[in-house]
Order: C-alpha cells, then sequence, then structure tokens
C-alpha cells in the first residue's frame, strides 16, 4: 500500500482534472455519432446526473481510504469535488434546456412541489457554497469555519443519492446498493464513543504525514 | 404453456403469415423482392387514426417497458427474441356463455383488421405516435357472449420465467395483470393489437396479442395476452396493487391530475430532438370526445 501510495503521490492534479473530462468527452462522443439510442435527451440527462453521483461519492471515499487503508489521495479531493460539481450544473442544464425545453414556468413549478426535484435541486444549493469556497483563498479566510461549512458535503450526497432512487418508477438493486455504500460511507464519518474512526492507530500515517495531511487540508 | 402439446389451432398457419407466403412466392415469380406490398398485413385504415407522423418503426420497437424482458428501455428489444409466440393461446373464462381457451388463429379469426395510428402516452411523461395494427375488443368479447352480471374486463400476461428474464426477478408480483370497466373495454377506441407499421407485432411490443387503450397511460395496455376473465368487480391491477397512491386502476391521461412524484402536465415527444421535443398533455390524451362521456359525475382527480 505504501507503494501504490507513493506511485499515486506522482500524479499531478492535472491528470485527475483530465480523467475527470473523460466521461463528458465519452458522452459528448456518443451524442456526435448519434449512439445514445431512441430518446438521447433522457440518456444525456441519466448519465450526467450519474457521473455526478460517482464523483460525489468518489469525493466521500477519500478520507475513509486514508484511514483505513492508508491510501492519502487528499491533494486530488478538491478536483474531485469540483468535478461532482460540474456535471451537477450540466445535468441541471440537460434537465432545463434538453428535457423542458426551457418551458421554465413548468420546470420552476415542479422543481418546488415535485420531491425528487426538491432532493436534486437541494444536493445543488448546497454545493454551490462549497464549490465556491474550493480555493486556497478561501480556506484562509474562513479558517475553522471552512471545515464546519465543507460539512455539508454530506446531507448533499445524500440527497442526490435520494433524488436518484424517488426518480425510479420502482427503486432497482442499483439504487438501494448506491444508498447503501453511502450511508456507510457517511457512517464512517461518525465519531463512535470510546474508538476514533478518523485515524486508524495501527497502520496510520507517521506523524510527519498527519502534519502533511493537515498542510494539504488546509 | 397451456395446450402446448395438444394439436391445435396453433398448427394452422395464420392468415396473415399464409397471405404474406402467397405475396412472396408471387414476388419471387416476378421478381420483385423489394416491393414494399409484400410482407403487408392487409388492414383498411380508420377514422380514429391521427394525421400526426408516426414514430419511426426504431423507436417504436427500441424504446419499451416490458418489465418482464429487463427493466431498461432497451432490454425488450434485445431479450425479447427468446419468447416463443407461436403456439399461443387465450383462455376467456368468467362471466361469459362460450369460456374456453382458444387458440390465437381462432382469436383473430373473422375479425376485421384496421390501422389504427394513435397517439400513446407513458405515465412517465414520454409520448409516441404509433401505427397499430388491430381489431376492436368489443367484437372479440361479444364472440364469447358476455353476460349480463359482467361489470369489468380482467387481462392477464403470459408467465413464462424461463423466456422471460425479468419474471426471474423480483419487483414485481407477476404475472402482469391489467383490467378495464366494461364500457371501457367495449369502447370502439379499445383494441388489441395484432400487427405495427404493417407487420406482425414486434416481440417487445408485446406479440401476439397486446391490449392498446390510446387515452390511458401506457401500462394499461397490457402485453403478451394468454387470459381474458369477465368479472364483477374491479380486478386488481399490477401498478396499482405495487403503489396505490401512484398508479390508480383508471390512469386516464389527465395533465390537470399529476403524479405524486412528477407533473403530468406535458410529455417529451420521443424522436422530437434536442429543443423543444416538450408538448402539452392532452386530457384523455386528445380522445375525450369519444371517451369523455364514460367519466361523467366522476371525480377524476380521486378516480386517477
Amino acid at each position: 500500500m505504501a507503494r501504490l501510495d507513493a506511485w499515486l503521490k506522482r500524479v499531478p492534479n492535472w491528470a485527475v482534472w483530465l480523467a475527470g473530462f473523460i466521461p463528458l468527452a465519452w458522452l459528448i462522443w456518443l451524442v456526435v455519432t448519434n449512439d445514445l439510442g431512441v430518446d438521447p435527451v433522457k440518456e444525456i440527462e441519466h448519465r450526467l446526473g450519474k457521473i455526478a453521483l460517482w464523483f460525489l461519492v468518489g469525493g466521500l471515499v477519500i478520507t475513509p481510504l486514508r484511514s483505513f487503508v492508508g491510501l492519502n489521495l487528499i491533494r486530488y479531493r478538491r478536483a474531485i469535488g469540483l468535478l461532482a460539481f460540474i456535471y451537477v450544473v450540466l445535468h441541471l442544464m440537460a434537465w432545463a434546456v434538453f428535457d423542458m425545453g426551457l418551458l421554465m414556468s413548468q420546470a420552476i413549478n415542479d422543481l418546488f412541489r415535485r420531491p425528487y426535484l426538491i432532493f436534486g435541486i437541494s444536493a445543488f444549493i448546497l454545493l454551490i457554497p462549497l464549490a465556491i469556497t474550493s480555493n486556497k483563498a478561501s480556506i484562509r479566510k474562513l479558517g475553522a469555519n471552512w471545515r464546519r461549512l465543507h460539512w455539508l458535503v454530506y446531507p448533499a450526497v445524500l440527497l442526490g443519492v435520494v433524488h436518484y432512487l424517488w426518480q425510479m418508477k420502482v427503486i432497482r438493486t442499483e439504487g438501494w446498493i448506491w444508498l447503501v455504500v453511502a450511508l456507510l460511507l457517511l457512517a464512517t464519518r461518525i465519531k463512535w464513543p470510546g474508538s476514533s474512526a478518523r485515524s486508524a492507530p495501527k497502520k496510520g500515517p507517521s506523524k510527519r504525514q498527519q502534519a502533511i495531511n493537515a498542510a494539504n487540508k488546509t | 404453456m397451456v395446450n402446448r402439446t395438444k394439436l391445435n389451432w396453433s398448427h394452422v398457419t395464420p392468415k396473415p403469415l399464409w397471405l404474406n407466403r402467397r405475396a412472396l412466392i408471387a414476388g419471387i415469380g416476378a421478381t420483385a423482392l423489394a416491393s414494399p406490398a409484400l410482407a403487408k398485413i392487409a388492414a383498411k385504415p380508420s377514422q380514429f387514426s391521427t394525421d400526426v407522423e408516426p414514430n419511426t418503426l426504431e423507436e417504436i420497437t427500441n424504446y419499451n417497458n416490458f418489465y418482464e424482458f429487463g427493466w431498461d428501455k432497451t432490454d425488450p428489444a434485445a431479450n425479447a427474441g427468446q419468447l416463443t409466440t407461436d403456439p399461443w393461446s387465450v383462455t376467456v373464462d368468467g362471466l361469459v356463455d362460450r369460456p374456453g381457451t382458444y387458440d390465437l388463429a381462432d382469436i383473430m379469426k373473422d375479425r376485421p383488421l384496421e390501422e389504427r395510428i394513435y397517439r400513446f402516452r407513458c405515465v412517465e411523461a414520454w409520448a409516441m405516435v404509433i401505427p397499430w395494427i388491430g381489431f376492436e375488443l368489443s367484437g372479440l368479447l361479444n364472440r364469447f357472449g358476455v353476460q349480463p352480471s359482467a361489470k369489468y374486463v380482467a387481462i392477464q400476461t403470459l408467465l413464462r420465467p424461463e423466456e422471460m428474464p425479468g419474471q426471474r426477478a423480483g419487483g414485481i408480483n407477476w404475472p402482469y395483470v391489467e383490467g378495464l370497466r366494461l364500457d371501457e373495454a367495449m369502447n370502439p377506441l379499445t383494441i388489441m393489437a395484432t400487427g405495427l407499421y404493417g407487420e406482425n407485432l414486434p416481440k417487445q411490443n408485446g406479440a401476439p396479442l397486446r391490449l392498446v387503450v390510446p387515452w390511458k397511460y401506457g401500462f394499461k395496455s397490457i402485453k403478451s395476452i394468454v387470459k381474458i376473465s369477465l368479472v364483477a368487480e374491479q380486478p386488481p391491477t399490477t401498478w396499482q396493487q405495487l403503489q396505490p397512491s401512484e398508479y390508480g386502476f383508471y390512469a386516464n391521461v389527465n395533465p390537470e391530475v399529476n403524479h405524486p412524484r412528477w407533473s403530468q402536465a406535458t410529455e417529451r415527444k420521443i424522436g422530437g430532438g434536442f429543443f423543444a421535443s416538450r408538448q402539452e398533455t392532452l386530457k384523455f390524451n386528445g380522445y375525450g370526445d369519444e371517451v369523455a362521456g364514460m367519466y361523467a359525475g366522476m371525480d377524476l382527480a380521486k378516480n386517477y
């Protein structure tokens, strides 16, 4: 694991960004080649939403990976979080432009009356301040409040997953898997009495590494 | 599964196929194999057809909710090929004078085939226009002698998990069942479809025999029918059993009554392109003139 960790350290951040746009490039390719089936609108909308979920949940995997597996990917978390936000925005735009056909009065009416849309839009709203403050200057300026603010990612992910499940006519196995995974990842954040879930005492990072992590976090 | 080994009507080539064969032979003789008239089922045009341009065969056959073959819209096209549709028989029972298990050829015997180009509206808020070929359900039911005590028609889809992979998965209490009030079943708009675009019904669209009730959400138009029962009480229906707060027995298309989780005010036309494919949903899917009278005095918000 240490070797993997060391190897991953050499992956530059721009590579993560580049990789993050591969699903978008693929989707655009499928649109251009007319390969999205009979209903490309739904397909684009759903795929963008699903990619956003992957990045949202992916962002939640980073801390448990560090504490339980000893793999430190914290330095890529900002890129992953911002990519998630970008895909959420694209998903929302696909809904408004392609799906709703910019019938904004119905779209807005629906937005505040349809439970699954409320869940989705709430997740988006919660993510806005997080995206805005995902930079060094904000971290310096907000200090301890930055961490408090970014706690919002937890309800946002949960709302996103519920939004995904709620729009299904029948909730399928895949939906339940997403919910269970999200809940498990959220459970790793709970500080159980008598133990500390945030750091693995046996294979945890060294004092020096912890200091580096702390520095990376801020 | 019924009468599969017995020699019965299914061993007689159905008339449309027989006609096709003749046309084919004639076609070979005339070396005009590409002639469009070749494999067409003879069907009369109908006054009930819309003049809206129908969706393409590709759209109609690759975008299906037929959960017996999987959850995704493309699953039926991928998985329905394995379904055996010949032999096929339909059991007619309940409050009829002539109950029995009829072979498909017998069911179709003397039924006047018409082309009905109908609007199709899914409860999921998408819509298509489909050139069905079929016959009025009323004519078929009358053949069996509907008794005066019959008030509803209960219809059942084939249960054959070995050929229907979706039935091997959970989630829905198979077989799929649907039902209509007797007057709805007898309405001239209500048809049993056996074809599409001049051909026999593709398997993913509910071959060999399916119901089409154009003023109701698509899930009422039950596919691959094996049983028709005339009954006195309102029969249970699959979606209503599954989620009674969201899917009612009537399921009439109604932009004023929303699904609890989404709006029914508008619909997206499949094949409508990326922009402006959303259109207003019409009450009774635009068939109000023909059907609204059946619901006079009924609270449609309550009887959704």
